[in-house]
């Protein structure tokens, strides 16, 4: 076994501290070439840091890194590349207004004498990329016009691109829809031939399970387990990631469904490509009900959720609340009349990060606080720590910037500032996307105590497990229409068939 | 963790270590006042005339003018913009102002040989919505037509000294008098007069920044500003009417331009159409220098103030000290990028010590 998989690089007591805490408690961590290691732990329980402390982004405190028995430090992420070592953050580092070769390049340029880049060169190079990734992406797109899913596909791209022997992968599948993922794995499987020493990271354990041949678990910044993939089950890792083994899905509430709430009658929205990026769509929400939204990356969920909140002025079709039609253009005319959505990229759509934890809760409610023009601050500060006490949001001062907070506790605020404009209808993107499993059990638990209150739901995601156990309904998407409508406890393949369109072509009439 | 309590304070324990390094973020955090402070004690000591009631109603009149501008300015910024053309629109409201004082409006041009005269309220009502409008067209060309701010905002800086310069030709309107007969005789009390001992532009300065410190902090709008310059898309998610957000601040920006225009004609009795070049640089500095953040979502109107009395304080204690004007322009640049150095160490003493605090 050992000679099979022979250690590349490993810690010993390795100390990382940040002013005020511990990220890493005299860790030690072997990495062994040719083999998937994964590394799983809640958030904060300090996988990025030592990720971050490998591919050179960080330094240790305290202790020694070896590679191939050679003790080394590295200055910073280029001397890391330098030794091999690459990483694709959890959160993107590209650059939308440069094409997807650019990016692919950048910072390592394929030049001709040093000065002029031989852009040819990158576009074969990058094509060439593509196509081993299994993606349709012209080189020359600029990256801004991708989606998320496929970003992520350039950034793994791009550690290919240097070559890596040691090679992080920190959340790669949080954005991807499941083909996507198969390609993915795929590719993983062939760099684990080649020798290629991967670091795998992610919430999602099935996948680990599948995909490992080493497994370390980080808890508070200790290792709390570390062995060979043999024989490990969710059970032993979820054990030892927060110490008793929790269930991450609330039990189906079995409360009566209300009045049809919200209504979505044929709504269109052409693609700059030709075709539609929503082609059609009709879909209907009762009260207190759940219905989860899935399908592929690209299948348009998201710009349907868009459509609902009028951000596509181009769209066209009918939405009604209540069986009244709803003519507002703007946002904000929108959320009076009880549409909330929590949009898909908390940090880009959901959140003004540099301000603080209260504004950002009030932010779509202010005139709740507002007599003639003045704003009263006392009810507004009231109002915000009702929230959050009610969305059990740990927070040291609601007047802390919201960017100090976790993943976790941001989306929690996401949705506060969503439920305090008192919406009949909730309209969530992803709401679990990036965040540990102790936080998604907790937002999936309130989806669900909303719901029992009597408040619709609509949510988007591509998680086929997370959307099988949390739906009163499943709803599929593809190429922007709907292909596939099951009710709660509908098998897995029947909806991976729906949102497969190549394998079905059976007519949604 | 620490608990919140009802009303949203948090209770945090906090130890000698701590202590000491809040006591510097609170000094980092007044460090524009400190600024004040120093500077003016260093004058009152360096320069001998310098504390005399005079000279400091004279630095209160050069600083109420800037300071004007630079609220308009703050929230501009704050909104994630930038508003390059206040000088001119100085400059035009300013023959605006001496046009309607000198010959009223001619009605020849609808075919009535007849001219109306304005009093002084109606003057001021006119130069205002003229600044406003002025300031509506760079909203509209920024928010309908999407031209940078930069751009459309340069673009009216030519626009509008030109049209001051059309005004006359070029010359100065002279001798803004008024007449009694007409109600305008009190058009020189704008920039000359005082009340309770202060003059009217200072009292001008202080309403505006009140006004505007309300604005800031206790109404929606106010809100809405900060949320657009930190997250235009965020803030449009939320259901802010980013448009309407950016016409305002653009319109506010023209209003307080076009009240800087009225007193200087008062108080010169003149309209030069050059009036306000380069009062922008000025206006844009002292926000800066009040903590503004160039890229948005950060400032505040008091910060604004007391940037623009440093630069005021500054720029008359050094020429009452016989420096020259050219090493005076040397250190109020100076002056600026030290304010914006500190700035960056006082934001990221502050982030480390929120992480602190969450950690706890």
């Amino acid at each position: 076994m050992t000679d099979a998989n022979p250690i590349g690089l490993s810690i010993r007591n390795g100390s990382k501290i940040y002013p005020g805490t511990q990220a890493l408690k005299n860790v030690d961590f072997d990495l062994r070439m040719g083999a998937v290691n994964v590394l799983v732990g809640e958030n904060g329980a300090g996988k990025s840091t030592l990720m971050k402390i490998i591919a050179g982004v960080e330094q240790l405190n305290g202790g020694t890194i070896e590679i191939d028995g050679q003790q080394v430090v590295f200055a910073d992420k280029t001397d890391a590349a330098k030794h091999g070592v690459g990483i694709v953050f959890q959160e993107l580092n590209l650059f939308p207004n440069l094409t997807v070769a650019e990016n692919i390049f950048v910072g390592h340029e394929k030049t001709r004498a040093g000065i002029h880049i031989d852009s040819q060169a990158q576009r074969t190079a990058a094509a060439a990329l593509m196509k081993r990734l299994e993606q349709n992406i012209d080189p020359d797109t600029p990256l801004g016009n991708l989606r998320i899913g496929q970003q992520q596909i350039v950034e793994i791209a791009k550690a290919l691109a240097e070559n890596a022997r040691i090679l992080i992968l920190d959340e790669p599948t949080s954005a991807l829809s499941a083909a996507e993922v198969e390609v993915l794995f795929r590719v993983i499987g062939d760099l684990r031939k080649q020798g290629v020493g991967i670091v795998y990271i992610s919430h999602r354990l099935e996948e680990l399970i599948r995909i490992g041949d080493y497994i370390t678990v980080l808890r508070d910044g200790a290792i709390t387990g570390s062995r060979s993939m043999q024989g490990v089950d969710i059970p032993w890792i979820v054990a030892n990631m927060i110490g008793s083994a929790s269930k991450e899905f609330p039990k189906t509430g079995d409360h009566e469904l209300g009045n049809e709430v919200f209504r979505v009658d044929n709504v269109c929205l052409p693609s700059p490509a030709g075709g539609y990026a929503v082609d059609h769509m009709s879909l209907s929400v009762r009260e207190g009900e759940i219905v989860g939204l899935y399908g592929l990356m690209g299948a348009g969920r998201s710009e349907l959720l868009e459509c609902i909140m009028a951000q596509h002025p181009n769209s066209s079709g009918q939405i009604f609340i209540g069986g009244k039609p709803v003519k507002e253009k703007s946002v904000s005319g929108r959320i009076r009349r009880g549409l909330a959505l929590i949009p898909e990229d908390r940090k880009r759509d959901g959140l003004v990060q540099i301000m603080t934890i209260r504004e950002n809760l009030t932010m779509s409610s202010l005139y709740d606080f507002t007599r003639g023009f003045h704003l009263s601050l006392k009810a507004e500060a009231s109002k915000a720590a009702e929230f959050v006490k009610r969305m059990a949001i740990k927070i040291a001062s609601l007047e802390h910037p919201v960017s100090s907070l976790s993943g976790g506790n941001q989306q929690k605020v996401v949705i506060g500032k969503a439920l305090m404009t008192r919406p009949k209808i909730l309209l969530m993107d992803e709401p679990s996307r990036g965040i540990d499993i102790g936080a998604k059990a907790e937002i999936f638990r309130t989806m669900r105590r909303l719901a029992e209150d009597g408040l619709g739901i609509l949510f988007v995601t591509s998680d086929l497990e997370e959307v099988l156990a949390l739906s009163d309904r499943v709803l599929v998407m593809a190429n922007g229409r709907l292909t596939g409508q099951f009710p709660a406890g509908a098998s897995a393949a029947e909806v991976i068939s729906a949102a497969t369109p190549n394998l079905n072509r059976v007519e949604t009439q | 963790m620490s608990s919140i309590d009802a009303s949203g304070n948090a209770k945090t324990v906090i130890g000698g270590h701590k202590s000491r390094t809040s006591a510097l973020l609170l000094l980092l955090h007044m460090r524009t006042f400190v600024a004040l402070i120093l500077v003016f004690a260093f004058f009152a000591i360096a320069a001998p005339n310098f504390l005399t009631t005079g000279n400091m109603l004279i630095i209160s009149k050069h600083v109420a003018l800037n300071a004007i501008l630079a609220i308009g300015m703050t929230f501009v910024i704050i909104a994630g913009g930038i508003d390059l053309s206040v000088g001119s629109i100085v400059g035009l409201c300013a023959m605006v102002a001496g046009y309607l004082v000198l010959y009223g409006i001619d009605l020849g041009f609808v075919g009535v040989a007849y001219s109306v005269q304005f009093n002084t309220i109606e003057i001021c009502l006119i130069v205002l919505v003229v600044g406003i409008f002025i300031g509506w067209i760079n909203g509209m060309l920024i928010t309908k037509l999407n031209v940078a701010p930069f751009i459309a905002t340069l673009g009216i800086l030519y626009v509008a000294r030109g049209s001051a310069l059309l005004f006359s030709d070029g010359r100065t309107f002279p001798n803004l008098a008024g007449n009694p007969e007409y109600g305008s005789d009190t058009f020189r009390i704008i920039g000359s007069g005082t009340f309770f001992g202060l003059p009217v532009s200072v009292w001008i300065m202080v309403v505006v920044a009140l006004g505007a410190a309300y604005l800031a902090t206790r109404t929606p709008l106010g809100r809405h500003i900060y949320a657009v310059g930190g997250n235009e898309r965020g803030a449009a998610l939320s259901g802010v009417n980013v448009d309407r957000t950016k016409l305002f601040v653009y319109m506010f920006s023209g209003l307080c331009a076009a009240l800087v225009g009225l007193i200087i004609s008062s108080q010169l009795q003149a309209s030069h159409p050059a009036t306000g070049e380069t009062f922008e640089l000025n206006a844009i500095a002292a926000a800066v220098l009040g903590g503004t953040s160039m890229s948005g979502g950060r400032g505040r109107i008091a910060g604004t103030i007391v940037g623009a009395f440093v630069i005021g304080i500054l720029a008359d204690g050094l020429i009452m000290m016989g420096v020259s004007s050219f090493w005076q322009t040397v250190i109020k640049g100076l002056v600026i990028i030290a304010a914006v150095v500190v700035d960056q160490v006082q934001q990221k003493l502050q982030a480390r010590v929120v992480l602190q605090q969450n950690a706890n």
